[in-house]
């Protein structure tokens, strides 16, 4: 426990010291956090062997609220914007859960992704109040009262990032280890026979699918806030699958692998736009292929090989 | 609403359901045998339509006759079909023991490095090669001028496609074995089936039908990146509402959803988009397992 600690806060200090020592890395940092968070909540799913191809849809929709209420009541704090974003976020998973918790396999993924198509293209089409695909502005707003220049805001939202990537991380992987964790990780492994011990499928799923979008939507109001525009792109399918790429990148045994893989995402992609321009997307691909094929089991299968070795030499 | 545009909207409809319905067919094709849902398939449409309309341009710099048109348009496919089949093919095998999720992430990536090859070689602008629409000449139904195209061409090479393919399942030998492996993979072996090569089949006819769907459809639109990542998506919408690995209910779904897009076009010009979506929710609120699927047997 206090070298998990440790390593936290080696982790910590590091991400810290790195932005503080290249400025240009703070907004990378800051978005490999942000689809790290959101990545987290596709993996809540992805334990339970649902796949969602639409899980950037409450990114878009917390995106949105953030940048419709910062419009409706200008002065807004961040803070607020940001829980009221997870809040319309969690309230509609809640509710879209219930219909989709009744799907497995492809059909789920499917209908997932239906629903955020049918989301991005509301916002593309109602031109007058969402701004089409040019998007809606979000202007700086402050935080915890505070107002900020530049340099200090994005300081802050990383600050408040890393933070709540680390509780989120403790958090998610104690739900994992508990017995409501372990008994949606066997909706993977054998629905019926969770049945047949009185467990209901259906609601386990249901719980997943709803913290699923809190966390997407938790990732989506960060993600208006630290680039100051939502646009639809924000919510079309490649996201999505973006999102269940890092996932998978990161696998599911760990809860941390989602924010390693977001990073390797973030920074791949970043250097390969630099240098072959445009073709960044090639780049991507060929990595996340090679990734599969040499790691199966994602990022945290490398951590577990280790501590295996070590076992057998010890 | 008057009757020519009612007209209007079941021709645009059922051209646009051909085209839906050959790129739908060799998803769920694919999917049957390699029990893959391949995202790539999108690329293989949008590298069919580039690849017919840059053979289109060859071609027409000699005569310029349909024939010479027509046979662009399948050889353009068919070198598309064939050899990004055969790469696709041989970039699953090597995955073909993992995760059904995880191969479907493999063809994402494959999906991602073809959507920039693609710019690559034909570039950021607009290909819009439309001379074959205006060699077939157009007909004239009830004062509404329509392209013989659209009209016939379209939807009698889909209907064309069906019936062959149903054919050459049912009474050839390869069509059994292709039945053979779809239903149960281990049993056809056992039984003397070379799976391997039934599989490797199967991928190449089913990414040369979705080439040819995006062929077909390059002389009706303009070619831009990002027609291939529209495509997948309502495939998607049509394999699944169909049931997975139903022919016959793929070819209903897309007229389904073809017919309704054209008429939601001319009435409902906002809801055009998100009409296949709408249905595709409102088939799986009723049937969950799509249309035209028999119960599987659960395994406990």
């Amino acid at each position: 426990m206090i070298k998990r600690l440790f390593i936290t806060g080696i982790v910590f200090l590091a991400v810290l010291g790195l932005s503080v020592a290249f400025p240009w890395m703070r907004v990378p940092l800051i978005m490999a956090l942000v689809y790290g968070t959101a990545a987290l909540g596709v993996v809540v799913l992805l334990r339970a062997g649902q796949i969602s191809f639409g899980h950037a849809m409450y990114m878009l929709i917390s995106g949105y609220t953030v940048a419709f209420l910062s419009e409706a009541f200008p002065g807004t704090d961040g803070i607020v914007l940001v829980l009221a974003g997870t809040g319309v976020s969690l309230v509609t998973g809640m509710v879209l859960g219930l219909f989709l918790v009744r799907y497995r396999g492809i059909f789920f993924g499917m209908l997932n992704l239906a629903i955020s198509m049918v989301i991005f293209t509301i916002v593309t089409k109602f031109y007058g109040m969402t701004g089409g695909s040019d998007g809606m502005r979000v202007p700086r707003p402050s935080l915890f009262g505070a107002d900020m220049d530049r340099a200090g805001y994005e300081a802050t939202l990383l600050i408040i990032l890393l933070i709540l990537a680390v509780v989120l991380v403790f958090s998610v992987q104690q739900f994992f280890r508990s017995s409501a964790g372990e008994a949606m990780a066997s909706i993977k492994t054998n629905e019926d026979r969770l049945e047949y011990l009185g467990v209901s499928a259906k609601k386990l799923l249901w719980q997943g699918y709803a913290v699923s979008a809190g966390l997407c939507g938790l990732a989506g109001a960060f993600y208006g806030l630290s680039q100051g525009l939502v646009t639809p792109e924000a919510g079309y399918w490649l996201k999505s699958g973006e999102l269940v790429f890092i996932s998978i990148l990161g696998g599911s045994a760990h809860a941390i692998g989602v924010f390693v893989a977001a990073l390797l995402f973030e920074f791949v992609k970043m250097y390969a736009s630099i240098l072959v321009g445009g073709s960044w997307q090639l780049v991507l691909g060929v990595t996340l292929i090679a990734i599969i094929y040499f790691l199966p089991d994602g990022l945290t299968s490398l951590l577990r090989k280790k501590r295996q070795t070590a076992e057998v030499r010890s | 609403m008057g009757v020519d545009t009612l007209l209007l909207a079941l021709i645009d409809g059922v051209s646009y359901a051909g085209l839906l319905f050959l790129v739908a067919l060799g998803l769920t094709f694919i999917f049957g045998v390699v029990r893959v849902l391949n995202v790539a398939h999108g690329s293989l449409y949008a590298f069919g339509g580039y690849s017919a309309a840059s053979m289109g341009i060859w071609f027409a710099q000699g005569a310029g006759s349909i024939t010479l048109s027509i046979l662009a348009l399948i050889l353009g496919a068919g070198i598309v079909g064939v050899i990004l089949g055969y790469g696709l093919m041989l970039l699953l095998h090597r995955f073909r023991d993992r995760d059904p999720i995880i191969q479907l992430l493999v063809t994402f990536g494959a999906f991602m490095v073809l959507e920039d090859v693609q710019v690559m070689i034909w570039g950021t602008q607009p290909y819009f090669v439309s001379d074959v629409m205006f060699q077939m000449g157009d007909t004239s139904l009830l004062g509404v001028v329509f392209m013989n195209y659209q009209l016939w061409f379209i939807p009698s090479v889909a209907l064309g496609v069906y019936v062959l393919l149903r054919w050459f399942l049912k009474h050839s030998l390869k069509g059994r074995q292709i039945i053979a492996v779809t239903h149960d993979r281990e049993v056809a072996t056992a039984l003397g089936v070379n799976a391997g090569r039934i599989a490797s089949f199967t991928f190449i006819i089913g990414a040369s039908l979705g080439a040819l769907g995006g062929a077909l459809a390059s002389p009706t639109t303009s070619l831009v990146p990002g027609v291939g990542a529209d495509m997948i998506v309502l495939s998607f919408a049509v394999v699944a509402t169909a049931g997975l690995g139903q022919i016959s209910g793929a070819l209903i779904v897309a007229l389904m959803i073809g017919i309704a897009r054209s008429l939601s076009v001319y009435f409902l010009p906002q809801f055009e988009v998100v009409m296949p979506y709408l249905i595709m929710m409102a088939v799986l609120l009723i049937r969950p397992q799509g249309l035209f699927t028999v119960a599987e047997a659960r395994r406990i």
